[in-house]
């Protein structure tokens, strides 16, 4: 009976080992391309990853969209090649990878423009930035001081780790401390959805994640579409990025991802997915 | 203890004793002891990791009462900060220039979110657990309560977007509030989530009280509603307690569901009474906000300081549900 115990250990403790090799053998392709950030920009770098990975199959890039700031603390790190950002670094971001022995470089890929949505049955047909500012900021509560009907006005933020956030901040409330009252969600398509589902709801999405369920309002007159965007006539217009540890190598994979926006099917998969392409392609 | 167990070899069948001794046996020794060592070293790890997880969240929540002015004394600025983070609702911890860490809000939220869980969770939950026990057939009890338990399986993430894209427009419908993600909402979620767990500890508290009783009270003449009401449920209270304890741990301690379904506003509700609007618990604070602060900043550690607090309101409820259980158990076994 031992006997037979103990040839059942080594019989488990070799396929342990066998599998355990074959593991380590089968390591992956030789290019291993690892993105992360904004999930603003997402949509683009995953686009750009399979069209990347169909022309070179020993090329594997991996896409994960947690926030444009964990794609900066990851390339800080050294946790990832490129971060996607759908602003720029901030000060302490830079001043981090510059004492890490790098320098960042930005390479703008496409413009984006946070559109301001309310529910499609809100008869409003138009904001200006300081209304807008006056219901985050919790000095308008009702929809009939800005033309609309009696309804309280129910707003939806993002989290603050966001882009998108960080944007509307900077060019809308330009520094004023949002109200109490205001919801956060943590992702454009929630933001979608809850302003979907809510008659007296306002909130704020890039213009990749417009829908038929919300309708966008023109601020200060101008409503925004792919020509105000991209001359910067809208007022919340912001351009998305990339970022790498100094310029990629020439050939590398890394270089192959930042300056695949330049190409025409680059600039075509930044239109599909609702952006605004920076070349006059 | 007897370390040599002799028989005499005609009675029992063998000339040397049971148990050998270290000298007579060196390898057999050794081998135990490694034995008994390793399950030791087995046991005590998971131990060990439930301290260790204190002393992390513990040594990473400590820094957020030591950051802050020179020229305070310690104590007097360790009392601020707790006094700002218990007394103020302005919740701003990533403003550039003077950063808030008022919680108050944010702990109210998981207060309001528990609280109307349970009160819908505990009379469903008890009520199911009573019917299961004492009034359904034996048969229906062997079905339902596994589809019941069932519901324990399901993953939050499912439940916070059946709350969000389901429950939320239903409630805009069919209440005239503002918005459709507030505590009714989350409430309502967390007390669905809680109601397996209820039920499940209920329903065994009930069963444990045993025959004996139940036959007892009917045989002074008592009806089967003054027999569940007055003799079964007060002998298995401290079942009941715990359950209620559990499915309370469940409704504070759940994050993804709250995130989707509570509206996340830094706000206590406005007339106190009004659950139709939104808040933001303790769990979806930490989830929403802990993705992108960077590692060191204040922002870092008052969320530790959260998840402190979370920490020790559930681990005091898993003492007290340890204790009420245990006293259950054993009465159980005195009634058999």
């Amino acid at each position: 009976m031992r006997v037979r115990t103990l040839e059942r250990l080594v019989g488990v403790a070799a396929i342990l080992a066998v599998g355990m090799a074959a593991a380590v053998a089968a390591q992956g392709p030789a290019k291993a391309l690892l993105v992360n950030g904004s999930t603003t920009v997402g949509p683009i770098a995953d686009a750009f990853a399979e069209a990347l990975m169909k022309k070179d199959p020993t090329l594997s890039i991996t896409v994960k969209k947690t926030g444009s700031g964990d794609g900066a603390k990851a390339l800080v790190d050294g946790l990832c090649d490129i971060a996607t950002m759908s602003r720029f670094m901030k000060d302490k971001e830079y001043k981090a990878i510059v004492e890490k022995g790098a320098l960042l470089v930005a390479h703008a890929i496409a413009m984006d423009g946070v559109c301001v949505i309310v529910h499609p049955t809100n008869p409003v047909s138009g904001l200006t930035g300081d209304q807008i500012r006056g219901i985050y900021a919790g000095r308008i509560t009702n929809w009939k001081e800005v033309g609309g009907v009696d309804a309280p006005i129910v707003g939806f933020s993002r989290d603050t780790s966001s882009g998108t956030y960080e944007t509307f901040e900077g060019l809308i409330m330009k520094g004023e401390k949002m109200a109490a009252g205001v919801g956060t969600v943590g992702s454009n398509p929630e933001m979608h959805d809850s302003v979907a589902t809510t008659p007296g709801a306002i909130g704020y999405v890039g213009l990749g994640f417009l829908g038929e369920k919300v309708k966008a309002l023109p601020v200060n007159g101008i409503m925004p579409n792919k020509g105000t965007i991209a001359s910067g006539v809208y007022p919340i217009a912001r351009p998305l990025f990339l970022f790498t540890r100094g310029y990629p190598e020439l050939g590398s994979a890394i270089h192959t991802f930042s300056t695949f926006y330049l190409t025409e099917e680059g600039q075509e998969i930044v239109e599909a997915k609702g952006f605004v392409p920076l070349t006059n392609y | 203890m007897a370390n040599r167990i002799h028989t005499e070899g005609a009675a029992a069948g063998f000339d040397r004793p049971l148990l050998l001794t270290p000298g007579e046996d060196l390898a057999g020794y050794v081998v135990g002891l490694a034995g008994r060592f390793v399950l030791f070293l087995v046991a005590a790890s998971s131990i060990l990791a439930v301290l260790l997880i204190f002393a992390f969240i513990i040594r990473e929540a400590v820094p957020f009462f030591l950051q802050g002015e020179a020229g305070v004394s310690a104590f007097r600025h360790v009392f601020d900060r707790l006094a700002e983070l218990f007394a103020s609702t302005q919740w701003y911890p990533e403003a550039s220039e003077a950063p808030e860490f008022g919680a108050l809000a944010i702990v109210a939220g998981s207060l309001y979110v528990t609280v109307t869980a349970l009160v819908v969770a505990v009379p469903l939950g008890l009520l199911t657990a009573v019917c299961l026990s004492d009034i359904v057939p034996f048969g229906i009890r062997q079905i339902i309560k596994p589809v019941v338990e069932l519901l324990a399986a399901i993953p939050s993430v499912a439940y916070g977007f059946f709350a969000a894209l389901v429950l939320s427009p239903l409630i805009l419908r069919y209440l005239d509030v503002p918005t459709g993600k507030n505590v009714i909402n989350a409430g309502l979620i967390l007390a669905v989530m809680a109601i397996p767990t209820i039920v499940s500890v209920s329903e065994d508290a009930l069963t444990a009280v045993g025959r004996d009783l139940r036959e007892a009270s009917y045989a002074c003449g008592a009806t089967r509603a003054e027999t569940i009401l007055r003799v079964v449920m007060p002998a298995a209270h401290n079942g009941i307690i715990a359950a209620i304890i559990l499915g309370m741990m469940r409704a504070i301690g759940e994050t993804m569901a709250v995130w989707m379904a509570a509206g996340m506003a830094n706000q206590i509700p406005s007339p106190w009474w009004d659950l139709a609007q939104s808040v933001r618990p303790l769990t979806g604070t930490i989830a929403q906000e802990m993705g992108e602060t960077p590692v060191g900043s204040t922002h870092y550690h008052v969320l530790f300081v959260l998840g402190l607090v979370l920490l020790i309101f559930t681990f005091g409820l898993n003492l007290v549900t340890e204790a009420l259980l245990g006293r259950m158990r054993r009465q159980g076994g005195k009634n058999t």
